[in-house]
């Protein structure tokens, strides 16, 4: 064959590209423009750009000279970390167990009332919206600086996302047990006792699980708006330009969650094969 | 005999049962106390607090009346009174919705150039995957607000300290992502690029993309959603959006401005988590087309 007669065989194939699918370009140009659009909104320019990258050089420089690492204040830094995992901790904890009633209550499985279960999954909607740094910043004024306010932005943020997964969990379990105790003339109660919980318990304990690792992340940023933790040294010294210390305490946190990481996936291994 | 041995099957499974469940809560019990006591929290503390919170929220919350909900923005009471700023929010929050798109933008392409470097399969060499790799993983695990924090020192206060501290956030997640897409794809294609002689180029584009492009797609919205979350709070440390002016406000007790701007903000991200999870949906539909 020719590369003619191959042209004439798949005409769809070789021709011209606005003709083969011209929604590729119309988004490709949409794109541009955008980017262009964009550049003139933020009045990004090159040279501030280019500024701002040689004030970088003397900071990343001092971030990596640890001259006076023995002076450093280590003890502080601990307490952060312990406070950090201490907050993740008690904010899932405390989320997860006011998530169980929340969730079942969130769920078709229980509430067979459409409005009830409606007004329900609303109000847990409108807690997820508000970020849990936001959540903090409400709680430092309400309670005061430190990891309480953390705790409590936690709690709050968590108990909307984890009432929802768990509601998920309980929508998707399976009907024929729970039938059963009802055809056999259980409670309401012991039906969700016997027929529901022993389906979703696990499923719950592995979301909360996997929650406090994320937690665990998100309380390191709380500490910026002063709700306690290693987040609020990390921005105290950001703040008085130690970078150095700044970076040595970005590393530790980097590990810790590394670890964390590492721990929750073991265990929530463990619980899916038990 | 059956019997008696599936009664003692049934007594172990029990056993070991409550041994776990009992541990279990024994390592709550002693996780709850020892936090506590890192932490310092007490009840008192915990009921002192509760009716200063209720006194916030009563306060930050609108005095609307019902009769007077439609008057004019000089009447306490009615909506447009409440909102009376509206124009700076929604200029705000359009910026805050620009800083989230270039953001995703920028970020999810730099992370197309590395994905192929990231993944196993594609990666040309070995030191080249592992460097990506860790480059990657320090962008992902550094939280992007600590990034804005140190842009904004080089930078001066303003969006485009956002706007880069999102851009590294997202390229090391959808790196990640993106590779491992890359990873699971099929490799006949790139086979028979590779037998018919193609360059390594060529194998990506032709090989690759096109399985891959819907699902890069797709993580790539989702990104969209979780930026539009990020870039409403980097505002708190001076990185631009509407969250400056929330901290501004909240720190000077503007209290019924800070449940407008809360509520806006959540009317946000509702809405474009709808908008992108539609599209999501459809994604595959649109590419087959």
């Amino acid at each position: 064959m020719t590369n003619q007669e191959i042209v004439t065989l798949y005409p769809k194939i070789f021709s011209p590209l606005w003709k083969r699918s011209p929604l590729k370009i119309f988004f490709s140009l949409l794109i541009f423009s955008y980017l262009i659009f964009s550049i003139k909104y933020f009045n990004i320019s090159v040279t501030e750009l280019l500024n701002g990258l040689n004030k970088m050089k003397p900071i990343l420089l001092s971030m990596v000279t640890w001259n006076d690492f023995l002076s450093w204040n280590f003890n502080s830094i601990l307490v952060g970390i312990l406070q950090t995992l201490a907050m993740a901790f008690l904010g899932t904890f405390a989320a997860s167990v006011i998530s169980i009633p929340l969730g079942l209550l969130a769920s078709r499985q229980v509430t067979k009332i459409n409005l009830f279960r409606f007004i329900v999954r609303r109000i847990l909607d409108f807690i997820r919206g508000v970020d849990i740094l936001i959540w903090a910043l409400i709680f430092v004024r309400a309670f005061g600086l430190g990891p309480l306010s953390g705790v409590l932005a936690i709690f709050v943020a968590d108990t909307g996302t984890l009432s929802k997964l768990y509601s998920e969990a309980a929508d998707n379990s399976d009907n024929k047990q729970i039938e059963g105790l009802v055809s056999s003339g259980s409670t309401k109660l012991s039906t969700i006792r016997f027929g529901l919980m022993p389906q979703v318990v696990p499923i719950f304990i592995s979301q909360s699980l996997y929650f406090f690792e994320s937690n665990s992340r998100s309380a390191v940023i709380l500490g910026i708006v002063g709700a306690g933790g290693i987040g609020l040294q990390l921005s105290e010294r950001m703040k008085a330009q130690y970078w150095d210390q700044a970076f040595f305490i970005i590393i530790i946190i980097l590990i810790m969650v590394a670890l964390i990481d590492k721990l929750s996936r073991f265990l929530r291994e463990k619980l899916i094969n038990d | 005999m059956n019997k008696i041995t599936s009664d003692n099957h049934y007594k172990n499974l029990i056993g070991k049962k409550r041994f776990w469940n009992l541990s279990l809560i024994i390592l709550i019990f002693i996780g709850v106390i020892l936090s506590s006591k890192i932490i310092d929290i007490n009840v008192s503390n915990l009921l002192n607090g509760m009716p200063r919170l209720g006194d916030y929220v009563s306060q930050i919350l609108p005095s609307i009346e019902s009769n007077k909900l439609f008057l004019g923005s000089k009447d306490q009471g009615s909506i447009a009174y409440w909102y009376f700023n509206l124009p700076k929010y929604l200029k705000l929050l359009f910026e805050t919705f620009n800083m989230a798109l270039l953001a995703t933008i920028v970020g999810s392409t730099l992370a197309l150039f590395l994905s192929f470097l990231a993944a196993k399969n594609t990666s040309p060499n070995s030191l080249l995957f592992f460097s990506i790799r860790r480059i990657l993983e320090f962008f992902r695990g550094v939280p992007e607000i600590i990034f804005a924090i140190l842009f904004v020192w080089v930078l001066g206060i303003g969006p485009l300290a956002g706007i880069i501290a999102m851009t590294l956030h997202t390229t090391g997640s959808l790196g990640k992502l993106f590779s491992e897409v890359h990873e699971n794809s099929n490799n006949k294609p790139i086979e028979a690029l590779k037998a018919s002689g193609g360059n390594w180029l060529s194998e990506m584009k032709f090989g690759l993309l096109p399985q891959v492009l819907p699902n890069l797609i797709s993580y790539a919205l989702l990104r969209f959603e979780i930026n539009i979350r990020a870039s409403t709070i980097l505002g708190f440390v001076g990185a631009g959006g509407i969250g400056q002016e929330l901290y501004l406000v909240i720190n000077f007790n503007y209290y019924e401005e800070v449940s407008a701007i809360i509520l806006l903000i959540i009317l946000t991200v509702i809405s474009i988590d709808l908008l992108s999870g539609y599209l999501r949906k459809n994604i595959t539909r649109i590419e087959n087309d």
